[in-house]
């Protein structure tokens, strides 16, 4: 049993970097495309909104095995023999995608609900199109975001268990081989939600400790 | 990428589509019937009851749908109690697992809906139906939920297509529901772009069918005379007060062991 401990231990960092990882790429992703969602281009608003219609309509499950399989059939495809892609890059890209497309609606109300004047008063005063949204855009618009960009790093949290199905030693992985080794899947099953539900509880501590810190009194 | 192989993975994977919508809609059906009650309990000024509720949901929120399933599939065999009980031939099954995992989960998420429609429901309109006389569980009927689920109409939609997608995880407890399908014909065929595109197709498709129910509900609901939308022109029904009004009135008319019904629910 106690070696286990040890092995939850790694499984509960792989769960955490791979949270992590993917949670930050995944919200640039969700940036850039709830840009191209608003952009005046209707080419590339189209295809924003393609993308975040298409990945929301699916099982997260399914854009994982596709992303994996898919990435191992087209890696063999390309240099001839067959290649397993590696289980944590494909968890990340897929997990990455998925927590873009949900992002990518969320930052997307929180621009438009930055008045227009904001950014027509920075361009008056010389700011660069990149200035505009770093210095401005970005700042007024996290707040407005902050709730509903929370429960989505819990949900990311939960969502990395799926990657254990394409055998990342994850908590969930652990679980699963502890309670077969053993015979004990109650109690390897019952450690890993412990472990998850602490997990997406210290996040949702530390983004309402956050929200509380920008937020504007009076407001 | 072969048009032909994708044409006949569809026809493979339309098999798993009843599986697929049959333990979906299943968990809707018990997750909606629970969560009535206990959201009510947990919108209810009584601190117990609800930070009982919230205990329930918050720990179903807050793991991972897969544990609550291998927990009940796997974990509860290990107990000889639940081994011995008259539950055991079920639970034996992957199908009945899958449900009751799904069921659990759905309805932490569902109590956690309507008790924001419920605490949306402005106080004046339950002051008044108290007013009236109405009983509690008549407030509860006529007053309170039909308004409730009316203002929590698109997130309970989400809900809806999270469920869908859920399911999904089906396929690891051994279920050949629609993905649980796409794995065993990729390991056959070793064309995943091909037999996942197919499985995404229909996906997609089941979504988009819920999210048109739900569009049509909701605007069937709006212009229904109970709304309480403020997009309708003025006029009496226009007032937050006319399904009250409609209800007294309906009570008014009927005998009294003959309960009106909702019509529009």
């Amino acid at each position: 049993m106690l070696s286990f401990a040890l092995q939850f231990f790694n499984g509960l960092q792989i769960t955490v970097v791979l949270a992590l990882v993917s949670g930050a790429l995944g919200s640039l992703l969700g940036l850039f495309v709830a840009m191209a969602k608003l952009s005046k281009r209707d080419v590339v608003a189209l295809l924003g909104r393609a993308y975040t219609t298409i990945v929301r309509g699916l099982p997260e499950l399914l854009i994982i095995l596709v992303v994996y399989f898919g990435g191992t059939a087209a890696i063999t495809a390309l240099t001839g023999r067959y290649v397993e892609i590696n289980a944590f890059a494909a968890g990340i890209a897929a997990l990455m995608i998925v927590f873009g497309a949900y992002c990518a609606e969320i930052f997307r109300g929180a621009i438009m609900s930055v008045p227009q004047g904001q950014a027509e008063a920075a361009r008056s005063l010389g700011l660069k199109p990149w200035q505009i949204w770093l210095f401005v855009i970005l700042p007024q618009m996290m707040r407005v975001a902050l709730p509903a960009y929370g429960n989505l790093w819990a949900s990311l949290v939960k969502d990395t268990s799926l990657v254990s199905v394409i055998g990342l030693t994850d908590i969930m992985r652990v679980a699963f081989i502890g309670a077969g080794s053993m015979r004990a899947p109650l109690t390897f099953y019952l450690v890993a939600s412990a472990l998850y539900l602490s997990l997406t509880s210290m996040s949702l501590a530390s983004f309402r400790a956050l929200e509380r810190r920008i937020e504007i009194p009076g407001h | 990428m072969d048009i032909n192989l994708i044409v006949d993975s569809i026809s493979v994977l339309a098999h798993g589509v009843f599986l697929t919508l049959s333990v979906t809609l299943l968990s809707l059906v018990v997750s909606f019937i629970l969560s009535v009650p206990l959201s009510l309990l947990r919108a209810s000024p009584n601190r117990a009851l609800s930070r009982s509720v919230l205990a329930y949901t918050y720990v179903f929120r807050g793991t991972p749908l897969l544990v609550q399933l291998f927990l009940v599939y796997y974990g509860l065999s290990q107990l000889t109690v639940v081994r011995q009980s008259i539950f055991w031939p079920l639970l034996r099954e992957p199908f009945w697992c899958a449900l009751a995992a799904f069921s659990l989960n759905s309805t932490a998420y569902t109590t956690e809906v309507f008790r924001a429609g419920i605490l949306a429901v402005p106080r004046g309109i339950t002051e008044a139906a108290q007013a009236l006389g109405l009983s509690r569980l008549m407030q509860i009927r006529l007053i309170i939920f039909p308004l409730a689920f009316r203002m929590v109409l698109p997130s309970y939609a989400n809900e809806v297509i999270g469920m869908v997608k859920a399911s999904s995880l089906a396929s690891t407890v051994t279920l050949l529901e629609i993905t649980g399908l796409a794995r065993r014909m990729v390991s056959e065929t070793f064309a995943p772009y091909e037999v996942f595109l197919a499985a995404g197709l229909l996906y997609l498709l089941l979504n988009f069918i819920v999210s048109a129910f739900f569009r049509t509900l909701e605007m069937h609901l709006a212009h229904s005379p109970t709304s309480n939308s403020r997009n309708i022109k003025a006029g009496p029904k226009s007032s937050k007060l006319w399904p009250l009004r409609q209800a007294i009135d309906k009570r008014a008319h009927t005998k009294p062991d003959d309960q009106p019904s909702i019509r529009s629910l």
